[in-house]
C-alpha cells in the first residue's frame, strides 16, 4: 500500500526547440509512515515532481495515484476535494496569508473544506499546540520569526486527517537550529502514519528521510540503500 | 582527541578519583569517539610527572585509587589548549578530490557518475548520524554537538560534489583544461602560545 505511487511519469514545457523535458520516466513509490527525500540541484525538475505529485501540474504522460486513486481518471473537482482532504503543503517561503492569524492561516483549509468554523479553529489550535505554538494562535505571521512561520505552515499541512505531505525546501531559509526543528516536525508527522515527500538540494535536511532518490535533468539517476541501524556506526572503531 | 587534555578538563571540575574519571571519560565523549581506557591510566600518570596534576596519596601506586587535582599550571594549559586552533592551513591529502580529479583524466569514465556513488555513500553516512540524533531528542548536548560536527563535516563534502558536478557540466561544453601545476599551498601559520 502506498500514498502516493508516480509511474513513469514525464513532463515536457514548450514545443520544438523550446521543448523542456522536466521529468522523464519517473517512477517512486511512498508508503504511511515514510519520509522520501527527493535530492538534486536547482533545475533537475525536483519541484515538478512535487506539484505533479500535488495534482497541482498534469504529467505529460504516465500515472500519478494518491492513495490508491488515480489522479487521471478523476473529475477537476474530486482532484481539488482529495488535495484538501489528503495533502498538505509546505513551501521555502511559508506561504501563510498575511491578513489572517496562525490559527486562521491553520483552520482555513478546514473551513475550505465545508468543516464549521469552530470545529475548524479548535483542530487548527490542538495542531499549533503540537508543534509549541498554542501561545502564538492569535499572532499575524508577520509577528512570528521564521522559524515560527514554518511550525505554523507545517501545522496547516498536517491539520484534520492529511495522509501526504509535500515540501519543497522547507528549511530553506532558515538557521540550522530552527531547521533542525522543522525537519523533526515532518519527521514526527510520519511516525504519526503521514506519507511525506521533500524535495531538496540540501543533504542535511534529505538525510532525515528513510529514503533518498537523487534527481538529475529531470530523471531519477540512484537512491539511498535502505536504512542500516545507527548501531552501524556506533560499532567503528577509530 | 587528546586524552591529556580531556582529563584535565574533567578535573577543572574538581577532584576525582581514577575510577570515576575512567567512567567520565567514557560517557563524556558522547560515545561517538570510542578511546582506549588503557591509555586514561598512563596518561594520568604523565600529567602528574609533569606537574599539571596533583593526587593526595603519592604511595598508592594504583591510579584508580587515587584522587587527583589539577594544578594552577594544569589550568594554565588548559585554557591555552582550547584557544589554540588545530593546523587547518596545509589541505589534507584527500582521497575523495584525488579519485574525482584522477576520473576526470581516464578516457570513457563518466565522471559525474563517479561523482554520485561518492555522494550517495555520504548521503547514506549522514542519514545514520542523523537517525542518532533524532533519537537523541535533543537531550544529550554533547552528543548533539559530536553528531552534528560530524554532519557538517559530511556536508561540505557533498556540497563539493555538488559544485563538482555543476562545473564539470558546465565544462562539457567547452574542453576541460588540466592543470599539470601543484596546487597553490597556503603558508603555514603556526600558533604560538
Amino acid at each position: 500500500m502506498s500514498m502516493l505511487e508516480l509511474r513513469q511519469v514525464s513532463k515536457v514545457y514548450g514545443h520544438g526547440a523550446a521543448e523542456v523535458r522536466a521529468l522523464r520516466d519517473v517512477s517512486l513509490e511512498v508508503a504511511p509512515g515514510t519520509m522520501l527525500a527527493v535530492m538534486g540541484p536547482s533545475g533537475s525538475g525536483k519541484s515538478t515532481l512535487l506539484t505533479i505529485a500535488g495534482s497541482l501540474e498534469e504529467p505529460s504522460s504516465g500515472q500519478v495515484l494518491v492513495a490508491n486513486q488515480d489522479l487521471a481518471v478523476m473529475s477537476r473537482n474530486d482532484k481539488a476535494r482529495l488535495r484538501r482532504q489528503l495533502v498538505g503543503y509546505v513551501f521555502q517561503d511559508f506561504n501563510l496569508l498575511p491578513g489572517l492569524t496562525a490559527a486562521e492561516n491553520v483552520s482555513l483549509p478546514l473551513e475550505l473544506d465545508g468543516v464549521r468554523a469552530r470545529k475548524a479553529r479548535e483542530a487548527g489550535l490542538r495542531a499549533l499546540d503540537g508543534l509549541g505554538l498554542a501561545d502564538r494562535a492569535s499572532n499575524y505571521p508577520d509577528q512570528l520569526s521564521g522559524g515560527e512561520r514554518q511550525r505554523v505552515a507545517i501545522a496547516r499541512a498536517v491539520v484534520g486527517d492529511r495522509q501526504l505531505l509535500l515540501a519543497d525546501e522547507p528549511s530553506g531559509a532558515l538557521d540550522s537550529g530552527n531547521a533542525e526543528t522543522v525537519m523533526r516536525m515532518i519527521h514526527a508527522a510520519c511516525r504519526q502514519g503521514v506519507a511525506a515527500v521533500v524535495v531538496t538540494h540540501d543533504a542535511q535536511l534529505a538525510s532525515w528521510a528513510d529514503r533518498v532518490v537523487f534527481i538529475r535533468d529531470g530523471r531519477i539517476v540512484d537512491q539511498t540503500a535502505p536504512a542500516a541501524g545507527p548501531e552501524s556506526l556506533l560499532a567503528q572503531e577509530r | 582527541m587528546s586524552v591529556r587534555h580531556a582529563l584535565l578538563a574533567l578535573l577543572s571540575e574538581g577532584p576525582k578519583y581514577g575510577l570515576r574519571l575512567r567512567e567520565e571519560f567514557e560517557a563524556g565523549t558522547g560515545e561517538v569517539w570510542p578511546l582506549n581506557i588503557g591509555q586514561v591510566y598512563t596518561t594520568l600518570q604523565r600529567l602528574e610527572r609533569d606537574g599539571l596534576i596533583e593526587s593526595d596519596d603519592n604511595d598508592e601506586r594504583d591510579s584508580s585509587q587515587k584522587r587527583f587535582r589539577i594544578t594552577v599550571e594544569g589550568d594554565r594549559e588548559l585554557a591555552a589548549w582550547l584557544r589554540t586552533p588545530p593546523d587547518m592551513s596545509s589541505p589534507p591529502r584527500d582521497e575523495l578530490v584525488i579519485k574525482v580529479l584522477v576520473a576526470l583524466r581516464v578516457p570513457g569514465t563518466d565522471v559525474r557518475e563517479v561523482i554520485q556513488a561518492h555522494r550517495r555513500y555520504l548521503v547514506e553516512l549522514m542519514q545514520q548520524w542523523t537517525r542518532i540524533k533524532e533519537a537523541d531528542d535533543g537531550r544529550d548536548l554533547a552528543l548533539g554537538l559530536a553528531v552534528d560536527a560530524e554532519l557538517f563535516r559530511l556536508d561540505a563534502v557533498v556540497r563539493w560534489l555538488d559544485a563538482a558536478d555543476g562545473r564539470i557540466k558546465r565544462a562539457a561544453s567547452e574542453p576541460p583544461v588540466v592543470t599539470r601545476h601543484d596546487l597553490p599551498r597556503l603558508k603555514k601559520t603556526v600558533v604560538t602560545r
